[in-house]
């Protein structure tokens, strides 16, 4: 799959269909997922109506890691491959990356007010998820501020692999300094420990967040490859 | 001669040698030391508590401020070219560099820290510990910004994008820093803290090298 969609010609005509569907089923799982979080599922025995921001924070925070996860994989092919839509790839995932990361930390931290008594804790994984958030900023910074965007796609490429630390660090911080941050309840050894009747919404609002994710990474994508397209045309004009 | 040895005693001539560019850093180190009592007040409790920490904040920006130039320099007169044509591992020479500036910024800025963790009424006893810390301290933090300064190195005015690039990546080493000047655990954060500096000097090189080939394309 990702072999064949390596061609760039075979990506634009795969994209050009593909992010519509992928923006649609977004779109029509957050319709199912918001309201079925925030309205029809049932308060916490503990937290109470405040573990609707549950819905929106632990997608996003996921999702923040996991694309920097495929932003190292996308990278890594990058540098070795030399392939210029992986390069198109990681930079396109970084925006998205970082406002699932910026929405993570906001509305971790709207939950923290009334749950934990504070805006904000400086615990083991609060820490390393905002140091995620700067290390994308750092990677967008990069490469808009090398002209040679060869040379940019490779440094930034090589910040990238070494910034991959962090992911560990953000998902076993929890386990590591017990301070204030739960430790994680659905992927765990012995199963997981959340109650069914919010799995459902949890799982719905994850999937929106996915295919939103891929739908405007495509997005991105394609408009990245019709700017070198502009530029090499313009480039011609100017020969002739 | 062998290439690591010339690297280290070039780098060490240029940042000593021509009005001594390396007391830049330690000026930078106590003027944003003497900046802290100003700001939080001289109240001797408080000032024991926050300003070892302190110390160890001032100390990285200190350092974070000389990367800049680091291979930037190199870059521009040619020197990375000669780097490259050498027979020796260009990471050899990177670590070189990076041994250079230990010595020449990261030394002196850790000895500097023993009158400033004084003055802002450190407990005396723990001062030795401060100094051993900020000596490991300063190798973690060359070696990482080895890879921020390799990655900048072509970008002009780039002081800003190094800090952004590299600061998340002094947290590990500032938190086991600060649990030193806290007093608690030192052995133990001292010997994490070794850890770190120790992989930072040994993948630091890696990138970084892997870096400068690309900028002198």
């Amino acid at each position: 799959m990702l072999t064949y969609l390596a061609n760039p010609a075979r990506f634009m005509a795969f994209s050009a269909w593909a992010a519509p569907i992928f923006l649609v089923a977004a779109l029509v799982l957050l319709a199912i997922g918001v309201p079925w979080g925030l309205f029809y599922s049932p308060a916490d025995y503990q937290q109470g109506e405040t573990v609707r921001i549950m819905y929106l924070h632990v997608p996003s925070a996921w999702w923040s890691m996991g694309i920097y996860a495929f932003m190292g994989a996308a990278s890594f092919v990058g540098l070795v491959w030399r392939h210029a839509l992986a390069d198109v790839a990681a930079r396109a995932a970084a925006p998205i990356g970082a406002t699932f990361a910026a929405v993570c930390l906001i509305t971790g931290s709207l939950w923290g007010a009334p749950t934990w008594g504070t805006w904000w804790e400086w615990d083991g994984r609060l820490t390393s998820m905002l140091a995620l958030f700067i290390i994308y900023l750092g990677y967008i910074a990069l490469w808009s501020a090398i002209e040679d965007e060869e040379k940019a796609a490779r440094l930034a490429a090589i910040l990238c692999l070494v910034g991959l630390v962090n992911l560990p660090i953000i998902k076993f911080s929890v386990d590591w300094w017990s301070t204030l941050h739960q430790p994680a309840s659905i992927m765990r050894a012995g199963g997981s420990s959340i109650h069914p009747s919010m799995m459902g919404p949890l799982f719905t609002m994850a999937g929106g967040f996915l295919c939103l994710f891929a739908a405007l990474l495509m997005m991105n994508m394609r408009a990245a490859v019709f700017r070198r397209r502009v530029e090499a045309a313009r480039l011609r004009g100017t020969e002739a | 001669m062998s290439a690591f040895a010339a690297t280290f005693r070039r780098d060490l001539a240029l940042m000593w040698g021509g009005g001594g560019g390396a007391l830049a850093p330690l000026g930078f180190f106590l003027g944003a030391t003497m900046l802290v009592p100003l700001a939080m007040g001289p109240e001797r409790n408080l000032l024991a508590a926050a300003g070892p920490p302190l110390v160890w904040i001032a100390a990285a920006l200190a350092v974070l401020a000389t990367l800049e130039r680091l291979f930037q320099a190199d870059l521009e007169d040619g020197s990375l070219d000669h780097m490259l044509l050498s027979p020796a591992p260009l990471e050899m020479i990177v670590l070189a560099k990076g041994a250079a500036l230990w010595v020449a910024v990261g030394m002196p800025l850790a000895l500097a820290s023993a009158p400033a963790a004084i003055a802002l009424q450190a407990p005396p006893e723990l001062v030795p510990a401060i100094v051993l810390s900020l000596l490991l301290g300063m190798a973690a933090f060359i070696g990482i910004g080895l890879v921020g300064a390799a990655v900048t190195a072509g970008v002009k005015r780039g002081g800003v994008l190094i800090a952004l690039i590299v600061l998340p990546f002094f947290a590990p080493p500032i938190i086991f820093g600060s649990a030193v000047a806290g007093g608690e655990h030192v052995g133990a954060a001292l010997s994490v803290l070794a850890g770190f500096a120790l992989a930072a000097l040994a993948l630091g090189p890696v990138a970084a090298a892997a870096a400068l080939r690309l900028q002198a394309e």
